[in-house]
């Protein structure tokens, strides 16, 4: 791998044999469990999840259907400090994001004013025309975002995506914690980590907060899946059940005079909130895709009349677009005044002919992604592709320049990790919630870590054999007081 | 409560109970073939896939009337929709789409039960057979324990609604398929294969005990329909069910503030079997008798769909 050493998150500087002064207790953790007992501590963890069904689909794969998430037991830590500075970072890009949703679906000063161009709005598929003129309930438009950031020295962390259409991964930050707390109390009794057990509740609240303003006090809102064969489907119905709210299935929903209604075994019970776990395409037959079969005819009328919140609201990908996110400096300047907290990994746009050019001749280095790719799909990792790859990118990359982006190769950081001859650094990357409600914005303490299983590999997807690990935020820079005491 | 998910909570009652069956079947008629002293062989699993009305659809796999491989089709045959680990998916399927009206342990019950199948390919002999069933047993028992733990709602009612539906169904057909053709030629009737016979009846409710201890009587066919038809003791029988069935229905009524045909139904077919006497059944044709039985059953299943709007 051409990645230079990497910054590792208990150990400091990559090669280090003392770990990071505040994590001192977790290394004495790790050296005197020995990799025996934490195999075994990982293993009940993951026989756990497999009792539970906490699986998700791989798309494409032969045996059907249904795979555990490898879980990792080591922890990657957060200081207090380092996650308040984070934080700060989140909020601002979240606040950039919705008004810059408001803004295109509305006015569109940032194209009048030419910070960005208007081909790059018009000509790209996540826009929604049908969308433009609605404005959602009390103007939000991202309540729930994923923010992908990826770190690489102790101040150096960077967003490498925006996800503000239906992020996931919510349901594998509570269940990590969950198991962690089972298997590994002692780390407990150690560090002060934030609680993320509270997430249903915020996002509960952050729901009420957004039901249309003439309903009632106490809002019905409902968790919308395209059904129990979607990979994320356990996410869904976790959130529903520990929300306390009706998982529905586009066929439970029926409009009827701009009123969302769910059929019920008593009658029709009217519908305030819809947190949809569906995409754009398939959410309404009559506006987007004419042969969904997921959507609910007459959703988005009911929308545009104010008589639903639809979260996220419709038309978000064009945030979180790859394209978009090479602008999104600029973006967060133009609506909040000052530069972005947290920055971008450096991309090259192919659509601009210098930067494909660069590309071109940079392939091996580069990380190359389609634009409207998710899921580590249609991507090239430079350093490790094949000579085929290389070649087969190239003539996409020249036939189709505008569907691409170029990234540098990235010292992703390092987390301890199980590995089969026990433990060995692999890379992560990150993916902290921010929630988005009437009331303002808040950021969820912890998040999911996405782990490389392989080494040297910097994919950590989960449908590319991914695992994920617990992600510790620390209330405060060092072990407990407690503890330091007895 | 979603509609939809009253039809799935329901349909997830119903092929837990059946999965059920069919394993206390299976080791009903694989004791009946080990243990009685003359093996009854291929007539006693001929019977146990009549009871299950999948006679012909074995016919149609071209497997031989042997025990292995009728008990790996009753038990383990993915593209038999009757078997055991058929319904067991199709439980799992309604469970997952309706996860959150769910508990974690009735959740995990119907999990655990399915993962049993998973990779096997074959029931193995008697023993091998008898642990399968025995697992599969100890799990639905669990999920009905779990059901009896969950808040008393329409979840719950939904899901035992299914289960004694089905009940009813599972036990006429047991007594009318081994009334009327388990015994094979040139046996007599109170002869030992006979009284053999009756016994893997009462050993398939789990009621062998109960039978020694209501009647005082010996082994009498009388005595045993009167067990599985009208006593409210068994929880399998048929009087039982009938009586589930309406409790159940009028909590739905309650909190639903609807009555409809379904109810109805269930209260008829309620009054009516208070007033049955097993000897006037006997008399006037048992075969009819729970031929009509299955019937009625099964127009009241369509009426519960009716009437808490099912698609």
């Amino acid at each position: 791998m051409a990645v230079g050493p990497a910054f590792d998150e208990i150990m400091g500087t990559a090669g280090s044999r003392q770990p990071r002064a505040a994590l001192a207790a977790l290394g004495d953790w790790l050296d005197t469990t020995d990799s025996a007992e934490l195999r075994r501590r990982q293993q009940s963890a993951e026989a756990t999840f497999r009792q539970l069904g906490i699986t998700f689909a791989v798309y494409g794969d032969e045996d059907a259907s249904e795979r555990i998430i490898p879980f990792d037991i080591v922890p990657r830590v957060f200081l207090k400090d380092e996650w308040d500075r984070l934080s700060e970072g989140l909020v601002q890009r979240v606040e950039a994001i919705n008004l810059f949703l408001d803004d295109i679906y509305g006015e569109r000063k940032i194209l009048k004013e030419g910070i960005l161009p208007n081909d790059l709005i018009f000509g790209n598929a996540q826009f929604r025309p049908e969308i433009a003129g609605m404005r959602p309930p009390h103007g939000i438009w991202a309540h729930i975002c994923g923010i992908d950031l990826v770190r690489t020295g102790p101040d150096d962390f960077f967003v490498l995506e925006d996800n503000a259409r239906t992020p996931s991964g919510v349901s594998y930050m509570l269940e990590n914690r969950e198991a962690m707390l089972r298997l590994c109390p002692e780390l407990f009794r150690q560090f002060r980590v934030a609680a993320v057990d509270s997430y249903p509740d915020r996002l509960l609240q952050t729901m009420k907060s957004v039901a249309p303003e003439h309903t009632g006090n106490n809002p019905v809102c409902v968790v919308l899946t395209p059904g129990h064969y979607n990979s994320a489907y356990y996410e869904h119905s976790f959130l529903a059940d520990s929300m306390g709210v009706e998982l529905v299935e586009a066929a439970d929903l029926i409009v009827d005079d701009d009123i969302v209604w769910m059929r019920t075994i008593a009658g029709r019970v009217k519908v305030d909130v819809i947190y949809r776990r569906i995409d754009d395409d398939f959410l309404d037959p009559l506006v987007f895709r004419p042969d969904s079969a997921l959507g609910v005819r007459g959703l988005i009328a009911a929308y545009a009349a104010g008589n639903v919140a639809i979260i996220n609201a419709p038309g978000n990908g064009i945030a979180d677009d790859k394209a978009i996110y090479s602008y999104m400096p600029e973006i967060v300047r133009y609506y909040t005044g000052a530069d972005a907290k947290l920055p971008n990994v450096q991309t090259f746009r192919c659509r601009e002919p210098e930067a494909l050019q660069y590309t071109l001749d940079h392939l091996e280095e580069l990380v190359v992604k389609l634009v409207d790719g998710s899921g580590g799909y249609g991507m090239l990792v430079g350093p490790t592709a094949s000579k085929d790859e290389i070649a087969n990118f190239r003539a996409a990359l020249v036939a189709e320049p505008q569907r691409y982006i170029a990234q540098p190769t990235l010292a992703l950081s390092t987390v301890p990790t199980l590995v089969e001859q026990g433990l060995a650094p692999r890379h992560v990357d990150f993916r902290p919630f921010v929630l988005t409600g009437s009331k303002g914005i808040q950021v969820v303490p912890g998040g999911l870590t996405r782990v490389a299983l392989r080494e040297g590999s910097l994919v950590v997807n989960s449908s590319q054999g991914g695992g994920t690990k617990d992600s510790f935020v620390l209330m405060d820079n060092g072990p407990s007081q407690s503890q330091a005491q007895s | 409560m979603l509609s939809r998910t009253a039809s799935s909570l329901y349909w997830l009652g119903r092929y837990v109970e059946r999965a059920d069956f069919i394993a206390r079947l299976v080791e009903a008629t694989v004791r009946l073939d080990v243990l009685s002293p003359r093996p009854a062989g291929e007539v006693a699993w001929g019977s146990a896939l009549a009871v299950i009305d999948a006679a012909d659809a074995f016919k149609a796999s071209g497997a031989n009337l042997t025990q292995q491989s009728v008990a790996r089709f009753l038990t383990l045959d993915t593209s038999h929709p009757g078997s055991i680990v058929s319904c067991l998916d199709r439980a799992r399927n309604n469970a997952r789409a309706v996860r959150t009206a769910l508990t974690r342990d009735a959740w995990t019950g119907i999990n655990r039960a399915w993962l049993i199948f998973d990779g096997r390919s074959s029931p193995g002999g008697a023993t091998a057979t008898m642990n399968l069933i025995e697992a599969v047993k100890a799990e639905t028992r669990g999920f009905e324990g779990a059901i009896h733990h969950m808040l008393k709602n329409q979840a719950t009612w939904f899901i035992r609604l299914g289960q004694a539906v089905e009940r009813a169904d599972n036990t006429a057909r047991l007594l009318d398929v081994k009334y009327h053709i388990l015994l094979p030629a040139g046996e007599t009737v109170g002869g030992v294969v006979d009284r053999d016979q009756w016994t893997t009846i009462l050993q398939t409710v789990s009621a062998v005990t109960a039978y020694r201890w209501l009647y005082n009587d010996g082994l009498q066919p009388a005595n045993v329909i009167d067990l599985l038809i009208a006593r409210h003791e068994l929880p399998r029988s048929l009087a039982a069910s009938a009586d589930e069935t309406v409790e159940l229905l009028s909590q739905l009524a309650k909190r639903t503030g609807h009555h409809g045909e379904a109810d109805r139904m269930a209260r008829a077919r309620h009054t009516r079997i208070a007033k049955t006497r097993s000897a006037d059944i006997i008399v006037n044709g048992l075969h009819q008798y729970l031929e009509a039985f299955i019937e009625e059953n099964a127009k009241l299943h369509f009426a519960i769909g009716r009437q808490f709007k099912f698609s």
